[in-house]
């Protein structure tokens, strides 16, 4: 695995808005790599620029220095290399649940036909194939993100980049969804780069976690989750998991701040 | 939104508007209003069922020139509003024009149109389309600039180019504003025909107000204030219905409002 291209390499990244004066560093320096079918969660403060690195990423922004390849290949400027998964479900209210799918799939450039065809399969297969011709305002918050989540499995980039999917939810919904996500993720495994702001689901889900320090943002601390897979939710009792936990929690203290759900 | 609900809205507004007639029969009855300064209703609707077929010839004079005017100020509307969303340059420049020009009273506009174009129905056509217009320029360039921007942000980091962020986010996004602006004028348009009509016209409800009124016939001045106002309203449901049938995804209720629902 490790002789192969990663997935994504990020080399140096550093972006500043504004200039003279009022300008502010947002990424000092980020530099980390997601392996070919990898978990890897990213944890920072609020404000320590994880949008800004996706924006970067995803090819809206260009940085000021360093390199992004995704799957080998630079990156920097570069759209439409990742699939993508945001924090609002972003569903489009005029389309429906299954032609929402299907709308990452044509803006990546797969055939409508077969859209079509993996869309359906897929709702069924997730559970949701009564919802396929409803409205989305129909679905509730975590259903939405199911179908949110779908879309970007289903988008035949190799690389998905998810910004908080749960955030928004509540913490019921979110155990389920972390749930879900893991074993629909397991078998099937992508390379990821996840961000959250909580130690417990990026220990639950990850790989490999890395911890971000405030901006001028850099990857300070880097940690593996040794745990085998399948997992469940049952590693939150172990005492290994709550080592890594406390351990995680203090390097992020040690910068002043711990983002929200990290307890 | 099924008929249920339209029966709901509807029913206030008829009631009171039947009870509203009747109180004017009283008055009438009761000989407190002398007739020819304010008939009764049913003096009126005598007098229409007296004079219908002429009265039918002008409302479908009016009809016509309405809805031609209306389909064109809709295209014109469109097209302009498509070329400023493309254009922002154009559109930083001409829009404040536009606002600007819709303080020119079109009663001015009217008599200098028979000037330009003569006695023909061009001029009166482009009265009304130059009314209907505006408010459908507005409303498609406000629904094609207001697109959701977490959608927006969606769309662009998955790798969306101009042309699949306006097909597939800004244009039905816009949809649903357009049909406010082609409610607007659906109900504009009718009066605005009839006001081309009473600047010089030899036919069509606003010419045979003018002469009624003249005549000293109120009775049939109210008849074509009627027909005027089922027009307007038939117009009006017509664009409501269209919107119903074109957009089946707004949660109900969850819309900003000034719709019949």
């Amino acid at each position: 695995m490790k002789d192969a291209v990663p997935a994504l390499e990020i080399a140096g990244l550093r972006k500043s808005f504004g200039r003279g004066k009022t300008s502010r560093e947002v990424l000092g320096g980020v530099s980390l790599t997601v392996n070919e079918g990898e978990f890897v969660s990213l944890i920072g403060p609020s404000g320590s620029g994880k949008t800004t690195l996706f924006r970067l990423i995803g090819g809206l922004e260009r940085p000021d220095a360093g390199d992004i390849r995704i799957g080998g290949r630079p990156a920097n400027g570069r759209r439409g290399l990742i699939a993508y998964m945001p924090q609002q479900a972003s569903l489009m209210p005029w389309r429906t649940v299954a032609a929402n799918v299907e709308l990452a799939l044509e803006i990546a450039g797969v055939p409508r036909r077969e859209a079509r065809t993996q869309s359906r399969e897929w709702l069924a297969r997730i559970g949701l194939g009564d919802y396929a011709e409803t409205y989305p305002h129909l679905l509730s918050g975590g259903m939405q993100q199911r179908v949110s989540f779908l879309r970007a499995l289903l988008a035949p980039q190799p690389l998905m980049c998810l910004d908080e999917p749960f955030g928004a939810l509540d913490a019921l919904t979110r155990l389920k969804m972390q749930r879900w996500l893991l074993s629909i993720w397991e078998q099937n495994r992508r390379a990821v780069l996840f961000v959250t702001h909580s130690i417990e689901e990026a220990l639950l889900l990850s790989d490999r976690v890395l911890v971000l320090s405030p901006s001028p943002a850099a990857v300070i601390y880097e940690r593996k989750v040794p745990f085998p897979r399948p997992r469940d939710e049952a590693l939150w009792t172990s005492p290994e998991f709550n080592a890594i936990k406390q351990d995680i929690y203090e390097r992020l203290q040690a910068y002043g701040e711990v983002g929200e759900g990290a307890r | 939104m099924g008929n249920k609900g339209t029966l709901r809205v509807i029913w206030p507004p008829a009631a009171l508007s039947l009870l509203g007639l009747a109180a004017w029969q009283l008055v009438s009855d009761l000989g407190l209003i002398e007739p020819w300064l304010l008939p009764s209703p049913l003096a009126i609707a005598r007098e229409a069922l007296a004079i219908a077929p002429r009265l039918l010839e002008h409302a479908a004079a009016t009809a016509q020139l309405t809805l031609i005017g209306f389909a064109a100020g809709t295209a014109a509307g469109l097209a302009l509003a498509a070329l400023l969303h493309l254009l922002p340059g154009v559109k930083a420049a001409l829009y404040p024009l536009l606002v600007l020009s819709q303080n020119i009273p079109i009663i001015v506009i009217g008599p200098l149109f028979l000037i330009w174009f003569g006695f023909t129905l061009l001029p009166k056509v482009l009265l009304v389309a130059l009314v209907c217009f505006f408010p459908v320029c507005v409303a498609m360039l406000t629904g094609l600039a207001q697109s959701d921007p977490h959608l927006a942000e969606y769309m662009r980091m998955i790798g969306a180019n101009k042309r699949e962020m306006l097909w597939k986010l800004e244009l039905p996004n816009a949809m649903p504003y357009l049909f406010s602006g082609l409610k607007i004028a659906a109900t504009y348009s009718v009066m605005s025909g009839v006001i081309a009509e009473w600047i010089g016209a030899e036919k069509g409800l606003g010419y045979f107000m003018l002469l009624s009124s003249k005549g000293f016939q109120p009775a049939r001045v109210f008849a074509a204030v009627a027909l005027v106002v089922a027009m307007s309203l038939a117009l009006f449901a017509a664009a409501a219905a269209a919107e119903r049938l074109f957009i089946r995804w707004r949660p109900a209720g969850g819309d900003e409002g000034g719709r019949p629902k």
